[in-house]
Order: structure tokens, then sequence, then C-alpha cells
């Protein structure tokens, strides 16, 4: 099986689905151009028809989206910066996702939005967002994050296949990565709605949202070193949210820290620590722990936005935490 | 502002007035299930704006599209929307077009080409855009028609899927009702020209203001803007200047608190079902025949939404996802 870097995934993805049917289309601002290699090739391959650049107008081309896909079309549609969703949101949280369930089932709209994501690169609050708990608040929409090239491909190719608005996030820094990993040829798909176990563990479960995923598994490294054997649960989709994989796991380790790069307050991670104290109340050895992006807008400074964001060595202080060990 | 030609067949214009005499009926029914207490939610009617739907509708094929507003069961009739269903859905009855989940503001009815109302203030254009861009693609020559409001032409989202439209030549027409008001505020107001056609020619498209009282010269303009996207030409903006003689929503007075009575009896006494009948000449037997038949359709949908049933609450949780 071939190594493929998560642009690679991605773009596999993304020939592949093109190339399969022919009702997807994908639009967005340079998608022809491809500026982060994720299009790669598809513009000389399908044409300007189907890879169509767009004007600068995010609520003028996401809307268009949801037009095309009520007409029967399945468009993918590039936001470029998930900051740039603030534009999108109408067409988005107020029709893609609600269209069918006000014209009474009447028609459906199978529209993805590719949501480029997150911090890291020092291009400050306004290019560096992790806004994924917003979009799980809607009813009506489905929100994926990969953290890794294969669940990239397989959740890009089922989020195209999908009949409703699929909110699909990637992050730049994901991008960066050179490091390939195996991923499945041809038409592979991961499931919506299932959470994979990314490292087994007896001792704490750690919860790891999209690209700090990376951070969740050096940190259960470097935690093992000490003897402490992490589970490392990756959701891949935060709507519909696997929630028995996760309370299964806590079941089993009485311990939980939840890790995202969105903010704290009202995030991905409250979310799930509610779902886990709703299911399994009685087996939980400790409070839930958090980590998360400080509540500050992202600065660009690079050691200030270092102290916002989390890291691999706030995930090990927080699994420490919950297990009263000390460094 | 363009007047009619008065080149239409009697057939068509028959056609028409009926259309709008449907449409003045249904509303003036939703009116009263409203004071009764009937209907579910807000009503935004039209009435005074009946040319508008009647016209554009009639220069349309059946498998073209259109998208309306909160003010939309006007267009909702005139492109071929069952009465009874939409009644009921107003009613909150299951059996509803939307199975009571949309109500007045999201009325729809696909297999009619009708993709819906939308009641976020400009979001149907950009969605015209893209129904426009599909039949694009798909090569067939369909047309997409978005209703919206002299409000909508200030934001964003006109602007944006004009210049979508205009750029990849997109078989969308912009029909523009300005009725003069967004609720309380006046065009005159809020928007930067007196004729809002000539926004058009910021995306290079055609623009014409037509007589929105004449349901002939309605008929005319829009026929020649879907003849232009049918050819693949692209968009044009057409705007009607019109009136509603009814206040913005239910509650709201028909005029005194933001127009006055004589700029409404102004307005009235150009109602275009009576501009029709006097181009038509009509008799007091044809005007009978057409009443009669209007009121048994009427009778019907009362009778059909008041027999239908309320949902069961199982409905509520159904519908979200395909
Ligand atoms: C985005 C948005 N802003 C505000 C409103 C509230 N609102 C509903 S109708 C309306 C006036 C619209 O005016 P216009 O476009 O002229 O249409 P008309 O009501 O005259 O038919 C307003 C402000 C809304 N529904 N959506
Ligand atoms: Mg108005």
């Amino acid at each position: 099986m071939p190594e493929l870097t998560y642009v690679e995934a991605l773009n596999q993805a993304l020939h592949e689905e093109m190339a399969r049917d022919e009702k997807v289309f994908l639009m967005g601002e340079d998608v022809a151009f491809d500026y982060f290699g994720v299009c790669s090739g598809l513009a000389d391959r399908f044409g300007r028809d189907r890879v169509r650049d767009t004007p600068i107008c995010e609520l003028g081309f996401t809307g268009a989206g949801v037009g095309a896909a009520m007409a029967g079309y399945r468009p993918i549609v590039d936001l470029r910066f998930m900051d740039f969703t603030t534009y999108a949101l109408d067409p988005i949280v107020n029709q893609a996702a609600k269209l069918r369930y006000m014209l009474g089932g009447q028609l459906s709209v199978p529209m993805v939005a590719r949501i480029p994501s997150g911090a890291g690169l020092q291009y400050g609050a306004t290019h560096g967002q992790s806004l994924e708990a917003w979009f799980m608040q809607v009813p009506g929409l489905k929100v994926l994050y990969p953290s890794c090239a294969p669940d990239a491909k397989g959740l890009l190719k089922a989020a195209v296949r999908d009949d409703n608005p699929v909110m699909f996030i990637e992050h730049r820094l994901l991008y960066a990565q050179k490091t390939k990993q195996i991923v499945p040829e041809g038409d592979h798909t991961a499931p919506i709605g299932v959470a994979d176990v990314k490292r087994a563990g007896a001792d704490a479960t750690i919860v790891g949202i999209g690209y700090q995923m990376g951070h969740c598994l050096e940190a259960a490294e470097a935690l093992a070193g000490e003897g402490i054997e992490c589970e490392v649960i990756d959701p891949r989709s935060l709507s519909p949210l696997d929630v028995e994989t996760i309370t299964a796991s806590v079941r089993k380790t009485s311990r939980c820290v939840i890790v995202e790069e969105g903010h704290l307050r009202s995030g991905v991670g409250a979310e799930i620590s509610a779902a886990i104290q709703e299911a399994v109340f009685e087996y939980l050895d400790a409070p839930i722990g958090r980590v998360a992006a400080l509540m500050a807008p992202i600065p660009v400074q690079t050691k200030l936005e270092k102290f916002v964001l989390p890291s691999t060595e706030k995930v090990i202080a927080a699994v420490r935490k919950t297990l009263g060990v000390s460094a | 502002m363009a007047k009619s030609t008065s080149g239409l067949s009697r057939k068509r214009m028959g056609e028409m007035y009926r259309t709008m005499l449907r449409i003045r009926r249904f509303e003036e029914t939703a009116d009263d299930m409203y004071m009764a207490g009937k209907v579910v939610g807000g009503v935004h009617v039209s009435i005074g704006q009946e040319a508008c739907s009647a016209g554009v509708c009639a220069a349309l094929r059946e498998d073209d599209a259109v998208l309306t507003t909160h003010r939309g069961h006007g267009h909702s009739i005139a492109k071929g929307t069952r009465l009874p269903e939409m009644l009921a859905e107003l009613m909150g009855k299951v059996t509803g077009l939307c199975r009571s989940k949309g109500g007045s503001m999201h009325i729809a009815d696909v297999s009619k080409g009708h993709y819906g109302a939308h009641s976020i203030v400009g979001a149907n254009m950009p969605m015209a855009a893209g129904i426009g861009l599909a039949y694009q693609l798909e090569g067939k020559d369909r047309v997409a028609v978005v209703f919206f409001g002299d409000g909508a032409s200030n934001n964003g989202a006109f602007h944006e899927a004009m210049n979508l439209c205009a750029i990849w030549k997109l078989p969308v027409v912009f029909f523009c009702e300005n009725n003069q008001y967004a609720v309380s505020v006046p065009a005159e107001y809020s928007t930067s020209v007196d004729d809002i056609s000539v926004r058009s020619k910021g995306y290079d498209a055609p623009g014409l203001t037509v007589d929105g009282m004449d349901v002939a010269a309605v008929y005319e303009a829009s026929r020649e803007a879907v003849a232009h996207a049918r050819r693949g030409l692209g968009p044009s903006l057409v705007e009607a200047k019109t009136y509603r003689f009814f206040g913005h929503s239910r509650g709201d007075p028909h005029y005194g608190m933001y127009r006055t009575k004589e700029e409404w009896e102004g307005w009235k006494g150009r109602d275009p079902l009576i501009v029709c009948e006097k181009m038509l000449k009509m008799t007091a037997k044809q005007k009978k025949a057409h009443a009669d038949a209007v009121e048994t359709e009427i009778r019907e949908a009362i009778e059909f939404a008041e027999n239908s049933p309320e949902p069961e609450e199982s409905v509520a949780l159904e519908d979200i996802f395909a």
C-alpha cells in the first residue's frame, strides 16, 4: 500500500471522487492555482468548470454551493481559512443545515465545506482560529476533522458521498507535515460517526481533536516511559460524536483528558466532558481534564502564540494531574 | 419606467388575471385565518404586488426554478404550488408542504420548481446563482428567477450573487419588487439610487424598471430577461415599482405609521387587479366567473387544511438528515 502525506491523501480523495461522480465539483478562491497542494492536478484533469476559481465572496460562493446542491450537484466549497467561515455562516448555518428540515424533507444539501483551520504559523487572530465547536451546535451539520493521512482520505471520500452538508476541517500544520502514512488504495472510505483508538492503554484516556492528536500521541509516548499507559482516542467525527467509544475507554481507565485547539469555554471538550459524565459518572476517579487554547485571541508573536495554544507538555501535565502524580 | 405594449393575447392576460385573483384571495384568506388565531407563525402578504408574481411566472416554463422571500405566497401560487397544502402549512398541519416545519416564511414545492421561500433577507440570491450554475453545468436551458425586495438589494448577498452570475453568465433573473419600504424604512432613504435596476450596470448586465402594477408590463420585461438567460447570456435585473396594500406583517397598519394615507390611496387606485380588468375591458359576468372559480378553490383549500391533523411530536425529529 502507498504511503502518503496528509496533503497527498486529501488530493487523492478529491481526484478519485471527481473521477467517480461527475456531479462533484470544487469551488473557492485560487483552487485552480492550488495554493496548498491539496488541489494539485485537479484543474488540469477536470477542467475549470469543475475546479472553479471564485471571486473573494465567501457568502456568495458558499450560498451558490448550497443552491447547486439543492439542484442535484455535489459541490465542495473551499473556504481556505476557518476564520473566513464567518462570512459564510448564513449559507452554512441558516441554509445548508436547515433546508431539508424546513422544507419537510423535500430536498437535501449534499455539500462539503473544506475548512483549513488552526494556528501555529504566526498568522494571528484572524488567520488561526479553530471554530469547530460552533458547528457542533447546529443540528443538520456533520463535522469531521481528520488528524492523519488515512483518515483524511477516507473521511473526505465519505463526506463527498454523504447526502448532507459536511464541515470538513483540515489543519494547516498537517499540510506542512512531510511524514507519510500508509493509506489504503482506491475505494477506501472511513465511517462518519466512528471514533478511532489510536493507541491502547489502561491508565488514562486522552481524547484528541484534529491536529492536537500529534501532541496527544507524543504525550502518551513520553508518559509510557514513566509507566503511565494512555489510551488515545480520535473522535474524527465531532458531529455525530461517537460517545460510546470514548465512554468505553473511560470505563476502563476512569480518567480522561480532552485536548483541542479551539478555545476552552463551550468548546469541543466541554461537550465531550458532559457526555462522559452523563454516561459513566460512577466510573470517574478524577475530574475530567481539558487542554485547549487559553481564552485570548491567537497572538502573532511566536512565544505568545505558543503560550496560548495546547502543547505536548500541557497534555502531559494534564494527564499527570488527573492521575494525581507529580513530574 | 417601462409600460406594457398591449401586444398580449386576451388568453394570456386572462390567465394572469386569474393567477392574481387566486393570490389575492389566498392571502385574504390567510389573513382571516391569522386573525382567527388559526395560523402558526408570521404571515407577510403581498396584496398589491400580485402583478409581479403573475407576470414573472407566466414567462417561465414548468422546469424553471423560482426562489422567493418571506413575502412569497404570490410567487409560490404563480409557480404552481398547491393551495390546500400551502394553507395547511400556514395552519401548522402535517399535510402542509413542509410538514408544518417551515410555515409561511419557508413555503416550498420543489416538485414544481419552487426552491423555497427564504426568510433571511438576501440569502436566496447566492442560492439562485448555485441553481443557475447547476443548470449551466447540466447543459440544459433552464432558468432560475429569484424574487427579492428593495431592502434586500442593499445586502451584500445581492451584489456577490449578481457578480457571480455575471462573470459565469449564469441563467438567473434577479427580480426586485420595489414596494418602497423595508418594514418601515423607505427605499428612498436606504438605497443609493432612484431606480434599483441601474445597479445592474455595475455587473454589466441588462437592467430594466417596469410598472409593477401592470401585469402585462411585468410579463413583457420578464419574458425578455428569461429569454436572455435561456440563451446563455447571463443575468438580468428587473425592478418592478409596486406597493404593498397591507402592513409589513400582521399587526402593522396599512398606513398611518410610516406611510401616509394619501400615498396609500394613490397606490390603491392602481390596484393591479383593477388595472388588468380595465385593460381586458372585463364585463361583470366575466369577473364573476373568475371569482366563482377561485372561491371554489379557496373553499376546498380551507376544508383540506381545517380537516388535516396536527403533526405527532416525533415529526420534530424527522427530516434533519437525509
Ligand atoms: C438578514 C435579515 N435581516 C433582517 C430581517 C428582518 N426583516 C424581515 S423582512 C425585512 C424587510 C425586507 O424588506 P424588502 O427586502 O424590501 O422586502 P419586503 O418586506 O418589502 O417585501 C426585514 C428587515 C431578516 N429577515 N433577515
Ligand atoms: Mg420592500
